[in-house]
């Protein structure tokens, strides 16, 4: 008989190992996947995982990775220190999409200007747009005491939609004739999120490292941190270490509406180009995945972003050269995310072999 | 002798590093009051779930009326006629008394009928019980009535109760005293798990005394000292904490026109409280579970803030500060869960220290923490309080209770409170390390600090404190100096019987039987 048994410590040779468990699972069974549907799974497995890194055609994706995995850093850093907390930011999509349409509006409304100041314009306006979009359901909380798990989401769908206003409305192109979507920040230098396009390097990689170290410092040296955590284990000992629960609410869901506002800005201003119906491409719920796949810790979001921009970009030619589905990419993603939290368990408990009958 | 009702021989359960039971043996008679006596951990518990069939032995046997026993599942012992008492109590709150007497049951009669019952056996034992009442608003004695009820419509041969007492009122506990001496004289044995020696002198038939998991001897109550039982017990000679009285000082700690709404729907709210604690002094605050303890630890530490002047320190309002202003100004608490509010579980014992530590040991600056100070913060109270562990690093929820209070109550009394107010701090604490906890308050109260005990342990109380007053459903007693109350004035500060009575109905054959 297999039974679970407690564990008096949680492991933390587990809690580490776990991860690339996981992944070693998902490859796997993401290969006995592939297989049925008819492909070579260790081609498959390659293509996705070893080709964009060191494939003959490397040098091409590597900067792709880049680009991909910055949102994701960003993002799931601001959703982590929730997450620690026990406050669920799920609606990071609507915050990121925001972010993106206040950032580009201020770019855009003072198009053709030229002066160094406009991009750090933009990239305030884009964190107060994120921020904004969290504060709806954060303060709902606090005031009403409504789930932050749906309001947030709700609200995706809600900035799903003025996203589609955005585009065929206000933010149009008047010099489009008519198609949906805004100007291209590509033709506007001084509202370019690039460093260096060819090398993939734009100011949200930049700001990606700064938020994993700020949050590294936050969460292991600072009071704040350990508030933040003490109330996701035990929010009682929280409230009578005298951590206030509002403040603690508002300070997650803005902050992890802020980051994801800027990972939305630095992408439109950037990689996107514009403000367009199909901006929104699912970075805000695949960094759920980063998050946890990181265990909440910000090295660990650091190479989790690596990991999953690994399996966009690679399920991307998987798709090109082998012709797989792109529905089975988000499969294999999805495997990932749910290998890693049934793996979870072992942190906590062991399991025990016990024989039959033994009276 | 005649065949015993249940006759335990050579039972042992080992856990992962514990051995629970080592080769147990006893026989418990018909029409028995017998006694399992023992410390926290020293495997009563354990004892008794094998024998309701919910945990199965490594090895020895059991005899039932001479048939073997060996009940796989709670369903079978309660079959054989084993019923069983809890200590904490599994009834939900939403539901009502027969509702939930319903749900214990295999076959459920109709609730009409079912509520007859109830309330005959109620009234046969003098448990009086409304079965349409809703359980979350009983007192905890009266919960502890739904169970016994429950118990007593299966008729059981064999009724274990599993620390009864700890509940209940001194009036309360003669009550129950009654109703278990006439279920013994209709025959029905009990199984009275204990670690109150006065309790199980008056009740107890035999006396089984458990340590470390071994059967360490077995006594007759009545002919055995308390005393004598207590070092049984614990093995060793008791160290009763010495208490020096002193000129007590200045008023410290002013409540006064204390109100307070409960934060959630079963709490409790308090009413209109006043008391003063003097530099120096303990103030024992007694009580059955559930009268308002929560309620006033948290208003007292800041967790829960009350109308303005309703609590002074210091002649200074602190009635708005939240818990770390009020740490600032010397007010310290200890809570009574230990695991989740005192301590959060999975975090390590260094962690925990900041938690409350912070503050006043100065383990940060501009809000960061200086984790070399908190360790050393950790390593102190370890060290000071004897705290058994393999290192600061372990998660709080690795320690035992006992060792996890200590490091709880060293945590508050090192940061040299000037008001330091404590709730159960030996609850499930073995007898050296409570009466460690003890000393040590009473040593901060010799220092000049203002110390409330809140406790359901009476005899705690009297040992410690100087003045005594008791919370009733969320109103204070009078407060009275501790010295020459008797057991009695107690049970009537407390709230005397709460409306429980005597079991009445066959007096005559009760008198017939002890005359």
């Amino acid at each position: 008989m297999i039974a679970l048994e407690k564990r008096p410590t949680p492991s933390r040779a587990l809690s580490l190992a776990t991860p690339l468990i996981a992944v070693a699972i998902t490859m796997i069974m993401g290969g006995l996947l592939f297989s049925v549907l008819g492909k070579n799974p260790f081609e498959a497995i390659r293509t996705i995982f070893w080709d964009p890194v060191l494939g003959e055609f490397a040098f091409y994706y590597r900067p792709q990775l880049l680009v991909k995995a910055a949102p994701l850093v960003l993002i799931a850093i601001g959703l982590s220190l929730g997450f620690k907390a026990g406050i669920w930011n799920i609606g990071a999509e609507g915050q990121y999409i925001m972010g993106a349409i206040c950032g580009a509006a201020v770019g855009l409304a003072v198009y053709p200007t030229e002066t160094r100041l406009i991009f750090p314009l933009m990239i305030v306006a884009g964190a107060l747009g994120g921020w904004a979009w969290g504060m709806i359901p954060a303060l709902l909380k606090v005031r009403f005491g409504t789930n932050e798990i749906l309001v947030s989401l709700m609200l995706v769908y809600v900035a799903d939609q003025l996203l589609a206003s955005m585009s065929l409305g206000l933010l149009r192109n008047p010099e489009g004739m008519g198609f949906p979507g805004s100007r291209n920040f590509s033709d506007y230098p001084a509202a370019n999120s690039w460093i260096n396009e060819a090398a993939g390097l734009h100011w949200g990689m930049a700001f990606a490292f700064i938020a994993v170290i700020f949050s590294y410092f936050l969460l292991n040296r600072h009071i704040l941190g350990f508030n933040i955590r003490l109330t996701g284990e035990a929010p009682r000992a929280a409230r009578f270490a005298g951590v206030n629960p509002t403040r603690l609410v508002l300070f997650c869901l803005g902050t992890s509406g802020a980051l994801a506002g800027l990972a939305g800005l630095f992408e439109v201003s950037g990689p996107s180009g514009q403000v367009n119906i199909d901006f929104a491409s699912g970075y805000g719920f695949t960094a759920i995945i980063v998050a946890f796949l990181g265990r909440l810790h910000p090295v660990g979001i650091l190479l989790a972003a690596l990991l999953m921009a690994l399996t966009y970009v690679g399920g991307d030619l998987a798709q090109g050269n082998l012709g797989l589905p792109s529905a089975a990419i988000q499969v294999f993603q999805g495997m990932l995310l749910f290998f890693l939290l049934a793996l979870d368990l072992l942190t906590n408990y062991r399991v025990v072999f016990k024989k039959k009958g033994a009276a | 002798m005649s065949t015993p009702l249940l006759s335990i021989k050579g039972l042992t359960k080992t856990y992962p590093g514990v051995v629970a039971n080592d080769d147990v043996s006893f026989d418990i008679g018909t029409n028995e009051v017998h006694a399992l006596l023992g410390e926290n951990g020293a495997g009563k518990s354990t004892l008794v779930k094998m024998i309701y069939g919910l945990v199965k032995p490594d090895s020895g046997t059991m005899t039932w009326n001479g048939q073997h026993f060996a009940p796989a599942e709670p369903k079978a012992a309660r079959a054989s006629g084993v019923a069983m008492v809890f200590q904490h109590f599994s009834l939900f709150d939403a539901l009502s008394v027969a509702e939930n007497v319903a749900l214990g049951m295999e076959n459920p009669p109709a609730m009409r009928d079912l509520a007859r019952r109830i309330r005959r056996v109620s009234e046969t034992y003098g448990l009086p019980l409304d079965p349409n009442r809703t359980v979350g608003d009983l007192s905890a004695g009266e919960r502890q009535r739904v169970e016994i009820i429950r118990c007593l419509l299966q008729d059981p041969k064999l009724l274990i109760m599993d620390e009864p007492t700890s509940v209940l009122t001194p009036q309360e506990v003669d009550i129950l005293f009654q109703t278990l001496n006439k279920l013994k004289a209709e025959g029905t044995s009990i199984l009275y798990i204990s670690h109150k020696l006065e309790e199980i002198r008056t009740l107890c038939d035999h006396a089984t005394i458990l340590r470390l998991g071994k059967n360490v001897g077995e006594c007759v109550p009545a002919q055995t000292s308390a005393r004598d039982m207590a070092e049984m017990m614990v093995g060793d000679t008791l160290q009763t904490p010495t208490r020096t009285t002193e000129k007590a000082g200045e008023v410290v700690l002013d409540v006064s026109g204390l109100t307070l709404e409960p934060t959630n729907d079963y709490g409790t709210t308090l009413k209109n409280i006043h008391f003063t604690v003097r530099a120096g002094e303990i103030l024992g605050i007694g009580g059955v579970a559930g009268n308002g303890q929560d309620e006033l630890l948290a208003a007292l530490s800041g967790e829960s803030q009350t109308w303005p002047d309703s609590i002074k320190v210091n002649g200074q309002d602190v009635a708005n500060l939240g818990p770390n202003a009020r740490r600032e100004m010397g007010i310290l608490a200890a809570p009574e869960e230990r695991l989740g509010h005192a301590a959060a579980p999975d975090l390590s014992l260094t962690e925990n220290a900041l938690l409350t530590g912070a503050i006043r040991e100065g383990l940060t600056s501009n809000g960061f923490v200086n984790w070399s100070k908190t360790t050393d913060f950790a390593d102190t109270i370890i060290k000071e309080f004897d705290v058994r562990t393999p290192g600061n690093h372990v998660a709080a929820r690795a320690l035992s209770g006992g060792n996890l209070q200590k490091f709880v109550i060293g945590r508050e009394v090192l940061q040299r409170p000037e008001v330091l107010v404590v709730n159960q701090p030996t609850w499930g604490v073995d007898a050296a390390a409570a009466a460690a906890i003890r000393q040590s308050l009473i040593d901060l109260a010799a220092g000049g600090a203002a110390i409330v005990v809140i406790s359901q342990d009476l005899d705690e109380l009297m040992e410690i404190s100087d003045r005594f007053g008791a919370l009733n459903e969320g109103r204070m007693s009078d407060i009275r100096p501790a010295v020459g109350l008797s057991i009695d004035e107690i049970g009537l500060m407390m709230g005397g019987a709460h409306g429980m009575e005597v079991a009445h109905v066959g007096d005559e054959e009760q008198e017939g039987a002890s005359a």
